[in-house]
């Protein structure tokens, strides 16, 4: 089967368990079964090639620019993890299908698992080491995800969140050594790195890459000292725990120092490092793991601890010490896995793990007893099982590695750990099992079904039959063994086997059982005592530091970001204009090339009227009509401006805009206070002068170094103006750029403006279904014009009205050639129509209005679509343009584009969006009590409608 | 002519800033909308300028203004009204509904308040209205 198609399936079978979910638990747990078993039968079908020492490889190019490929291959190695993952996998989908209640969504749950399985296999095949990250990522999130399942517990969740803080940091370590190793091999292919000893171990890059690469393995195996996520993450599921913790994610550190091996180990830095880091974490992790007295987290720490024990055979660089790990690592799988669905049996079982309140299951519980039993009695190293074995030869490599010019110290250290673990391993099986029957467990225990303890019954049988003969496992060892050492170093020449007679190995297990038996019968004593030393609590370091980080985080950031915009805006401004500043004076500009535009006294006038109206303005912007007023001036001055310097599309565009820019203003200042109450200091408003002055200098500086130079490249308006006409249709460039060339902008503009709209119309519609709505009908009036709806305006815009769209659609028929377009037609369009709700009111011209805006936006959209679309069915781009010229008598001919389709959309777009948005603020103006009048005008000298009069006339 | 047009920029991004900073809606409302002044003109000027040479081809011209600052400043503008409608909608609504025109939340000293931080699990926002 393709390595692609093996990596895949987890993660395209992990959405079987979501979709299958509503047909029932089994459902779920056949089709996650199913999936790990097809995925376990294709790794086997490389079996044959990898046993003869083959490598299969898999290879395509993803981003190659970046050494990025998806590559994969297949090793020993590899395919030793990614059997004991896939293998371990469908145990644990089993007893998982059991373990879970019915209560649990079983569906996440495999999910979540396929996930993780799928980056666990990912790590262990990838062939390059980018990829390899974006999978130990993975793990990091999908073990976060499966460690909190059980949601309602606060401990899952603080630890799931611990987990995924060290490991996660870990990882980003590693991020940083993965890539400083790939620059230093020149590639981010493993296959290619791993023949790059030499060249690696002699850069100067070499112990910053090492020691970042450790951070990553250290964090995820839960290495000293960062050991202590591990055992709270036990508030998981069982499932998970045996899973995680057993075989795969806390193996996934130990892989990838096996896999690095060939170009990482024997040097000093390597030695000192990973070899002390294992003793260390041995030794602490067995004397914690004694005196726990919850099951899982006695098998926690002994999980730590033998990992501990791996990587410093790992550490000391011997072809030997790399053959002990791999066995261990397969022994330790199977007794582990095994213990920790023990441990879950009697949590399941007889409701609690804690060893306390446990004692004399073995006749309630005879079959989890046996295999119980078997598991631990491999943990402590007793003779007949695999467990044995390899702590034998982890004896014997320690004899042979000089600490500290001793030869004594590595053994002695090495013995007590063996000692403390064979000391918890009778405690597991003797706290729990062995002594009277108690008649206060919080459940009545006996054995579970064949679903539950078949699982860790299987890993028995591999436990004994290992254990008895070790030269069955022999060829996989050494096959995997050799892959680890790949070039660097030959394979031992030793065997497995039971017996090597009688030397200090031997007389250190002796000493470890003997030492480990007494220590439990002291146990008691013992206990008191470590609970007097009082050790420190990892987690209360932990927290603290944590604690810390988001002190100093919260203080900065209150500092920056309290909340107040004003603040915000200050701190924006003084950088922007800094880091300008600092451009401008380090950069290299160039002289200036183009010949500044003569002065003519108009524009001066222009200038000046532009600036005493803004000065004016921000001098007496409490006054917030004359700020209006002086507003309006302003823009005026920008039109007139844009229209000198040869832009009148945009002249058009800005004082239409203008003005219905002003009329929202008016219409909101209708709801606000007139004047703005004068609040801040005079250093407050000096500081804030500044900060203004300073940005408008910088504005200044900036625009006018860059209209004194000729752009630094070739201008890309030369393309828009020689094909405005032959592949455009029309003279007006910028209406041809609008509609044509950057047509696809401009239908997000449009798209744009009708979602603002949208907007306003939603937040008018909350604040008139929320109390707002009472306070505002109620509202005091205040002085109101005596004829509110005049005559003379009413029959002024009425007569207007026709012209003005006239001139509307002219504008916009004209726009391909001449100044105009859909922009501005629309604007002014809705200039009309605004009028209308001057003149007679908002409810008279609503009840004479025939679309609503909405539609009017949302035709505008599709009718600029669809004119897009449109072109494809002549074989062209979306939006791409057709144009003729069309004479309809008795008018002179003139230019039709299937531009001017899209332009209709702009139209009806900015009709739409403009009249909503005014609509609706005048829809926040309606009163109580105030009566709407039929009439388009309060006097009307051809009605004789006297009721009317006297109102007006009492108003007046 | 350009030093005019850098200085008008400049002008009216001062008063952009200056209004900006300003405690209450309204003043930023306007604020905002000298700062898409600004902008707009110095995009507009950033394809240098030029007079009596508009960009409507005609026969026997060949001297053009830059067409292109010209079309994505003419749809900056309509779209810079959108903008300012929502923004003046927001301080509208907000005023409407805490009767209140203050740009930062207020606290009984007159400070601005500290936003309250995300507690553990309890899920509290500092949401305020």
């Amino acid at each position: 089967m393709s390595l692609f198609l093996i990596v895949a399936l987890p993660f395209l079978g992990a959405l079987l368990p979501g979709l299958m979910y509503q047909a029932g638990r089994n459902a779920c747990a056949w089709a996650t079964f199913f999936v790990t078993l097809t995925a376990f039968i294709g790794l086997m079908t490389h079996f044959p090639a990898v046993m003869a020492g083959e490598v299969v490889q898999a290879r395509v190019e993803w981003l190659p620019a970046l050494g990025l490929n998806a590559n994969f291959f297949i090793d020993g190695l590899g395919f030793f993890f990614a059997a004991l993952i896939l293998g371990i996998g469908l145990l644990i989908i089993t007893y998982g299908r059991f373990y879970l209640s019915r209560k649990d969504n079983m569906g996440e749950f495999f999910t979540y698992l396929l996930l993780f399985q799928g980056a666990m296999v990912g790590i262990v095949l990838s062939d390059n080491i980018l990829m390899l990250l974006v999978f130990w990522e993975l793990t990091s999130l999908s073990s976060f995800l499966l460690i909190g399942y059980w949601k309602h517990l606060e401990e899952g969740r603080q630890g799931a969140r611990m987990a995924l803080t060290v490991t996660g940091m870990g990882g980003l370590a590693m991020i940083g050594g993965m890539l400083l190793l790939g620059n230093i091999a020149g590639s981010y292919d493993l296959t290619v790195i791993l023949e790059n000893r030499e060249a690696i171990q002699e850069s100067p890059l070499y112990l910053p890459a090492l020691i970042l690469i450790l951070l990553g393995c250290f964090t995820k195996s839960a290495q000293f000292p960062f050991h202590f996520w591990l055992p709270h993450a036990m508030a998981a599921p069982t499932p998970v725990s045996a899973y995680l913790h057993s075989a795969t994610m806390v193996k996934a550190g130990i892989f990838l120092m096996a896999r690095m091996w060939p170009v990482l180990s024997g040097t000093e830095a390597w030695f000192w490092l990973v070899t002390g880091a294992g003793l260390i974490t041995m030794v602490i992790a067995a004397i914690i793991a004694l005196f726990k007295n919850d099951l899982k987290g006695l098998l926690a720490f002994s999980t730590v601890s033998h990992l501990g024990l791996i990587t410093m055979l790992l550490g000391t660089g011997t072809a030997y010490g790399a053959l002990v790990a791999v066995f261990h690592i397969l022994n330790h799988a199977t007794f582990k896995a095994a213990l920790f669905m023990s441990a879950g049996i009697v949590d399941h079982e007889a409701g609690t793990r804690d060893i306390t309140r446990l004692g004399g299951l073995r006749r309630l519980m005879p079959v989890t007893f046996v295999i119980a039993t078997i598991a631990a009695l491999s943990m402590a190293g007793i003779p007949g099982f695999n467990g044995f074995i390899s702590k034998e030869m982890m004896l014997k490599e320690t004899t042979k590695t000089i600490v500290f010019d001793s030869v004594y110290l590595l053994p002695v250290l090495a013995t007590i750990g063996a000692l403390f673990s064979a000391a918890y391993s009778f405690r597991f099986i003797g706290h729990t099992f062995l002594g009277p029957v108690r008649d206060d467990y919080p459940m009545k225990p006996h054995d579970p079904g064949v679903g539950m303890w078949g699982p860790p019954a299987l890993l028995c049988v591999l436990v004994v039959g290992i254990g008895v003969a070790p030269f069955l496992a022999e060829p996989l060892v050494f096959m995997v063994t050799d892959a680890v050492l790949g070039s660097a170093a030959a394979l031992p020449d030793e065997h497995l086997k039971i017996w090597h007679g009688v030397n200090a190995a031997l007389w250190m297990s002796v000493i470890a059982v003997v030492g480990g038996l007494i220590l439990l019968a002291a146990f008691n004593p013992a206990a008191r005592a470590w609970a007097a030393a009082g050790p420190p609590a990892a987690k209360g370091i932990f927290d603290a530091i944590i604690d810390s980080i988001v002190a100093v985080a919260r203080a900065v950031t209150m500092r920056l970001h309290d909340g107040a915009m004003t603040r915000y805006a200050a701190i924006f401004a003084v950088t922007v204009v800094g880091l300008g500043t600092h451009a401008y004076f380090t950069g290299n500009a160039t002289a200036p090339t183009r010949e500044m535009l003569p002065l003519s006294p108009v524009p001066v006038m222009a200038w000046v009227l532009l600036v005493v109206a803004t000065a004016v303005l921000v001098t007496y912007h409490n006054q917030r009509f004359l700020a209006l007023v002086l507003m309006g001036v302003v823009g005026l001055v920008i039109s007139v401006g844009f229209a000198y310097l040869s832009a009148p599309d945009l002249a058009l565009t800005q004082i239409s805009v203008e003005v219905v820019t002003v009329i929202l203003l008016l219409l909101a200042l209708n709801f606000l206070p007139r004047e703005t109450p004068l609040e801040s200091s005079p250093i407050r408003r000096f500081r804030d002068a500044a900060i203004a002055g300073a940005a408008g200098i910088a504005a200044s500086a900036m625009i006018y170094s860059i209209m004194i130079r000729d752009a630094a490249g070739p201008v890309i308006s030369a393309y828009h103006l020689e094909n405005s006409y032959k592949g455009g249709g029309g003279t007006n460039v910028v209406n041809v750029i609008l509609v044509d060339f950057r047509g696809f902008d401009t239908f997000g503009e449009i798209i744009v403006l009708g979602i603002a709209a949208l907007i306003i119309y939603a937040l008018t519609e909350t604040l008139l279904s929320s109390s707002v709505r009472a306070r505002l009908l109620n509202r005091p009036v205040g002085k109101v014009a005596g004829d509110a709806h005049p005559m003379m305006m009413v029959v002024m815009t009425r007569v207007t009205m026709p012209i003005v769209l006239m001139i509307g659609v002219y504008i916009f028929l004209r726009g391909h050639n001449e100044p105009g377009g859909g922009f501005i037609s629309g604007l002014v369009v809705a200039i009309a129509i605004l009028m209308q709700y001057m003149a007679s009111g908002f409810e008279w011209a609503e009840k004479r209005q025939r679309y609503p805006y909405h539609g009017i936006i949302g035709a505008g959209v599709l009718i600029a679509g669809l004119t897009g679309i449109g072109a494809w069915f002549f074989g062209s781009e979306f939006l791409a343009s057709t144009f003729g010229y069309v004479r309809i008598p008795p008018f002179d001919k003139f230019h039709l584009a299937s531009a001017l389709g899209f332009d209709l959309g702009v139209f009806l777009c900015v009709v739409g969006a403009v009249l909503l948005s005014l609509e609706s603020f005048s829809r926040l103006a309606r009163r109580s009590g105030s009566q709407s009048s039929e009439y388009a005008m309060d006097i009307d000298p051809s009605r004789d409608d006297p009721k009317s009069e006297t109102v007006t006339g009492k108003e007046a | 002519m350009e030093m005019l047009v850098a200085s008008a920029v400049g002008v009216l991004t001062a008063a952009g800033v200056y209004l900006v900073l300003r405690k209450r809606t309204f003043p930023v409302m306007i604020g905002t909308a000298f700062l898409s002044y600004a902008v707009n003109v110095f995009l507009f000027a950033s394809g240098r300028l030029a007079i009596n040479e508009p960009p409507v081809l005609q026969d026997g011209v060949t001297a053009y203004s830059d067409p292109l600052p010209q079309a994505l400043v003419l749809t900056a503008i309509v779209i810079s009204f959108g903008m300012t409608a929502v923004v003046v909608m927001v301080g509208v609504g907000a005023y409407l509904s805490s009767q209140d025109d203050h740009i930062d939340d207020q606290s009984e000293d007159g400070v601005p308040d500290e936003p309250e931080m995300i507690e553990g699990e309890s899920g509290q926002t500092g949401a305020k209205t």
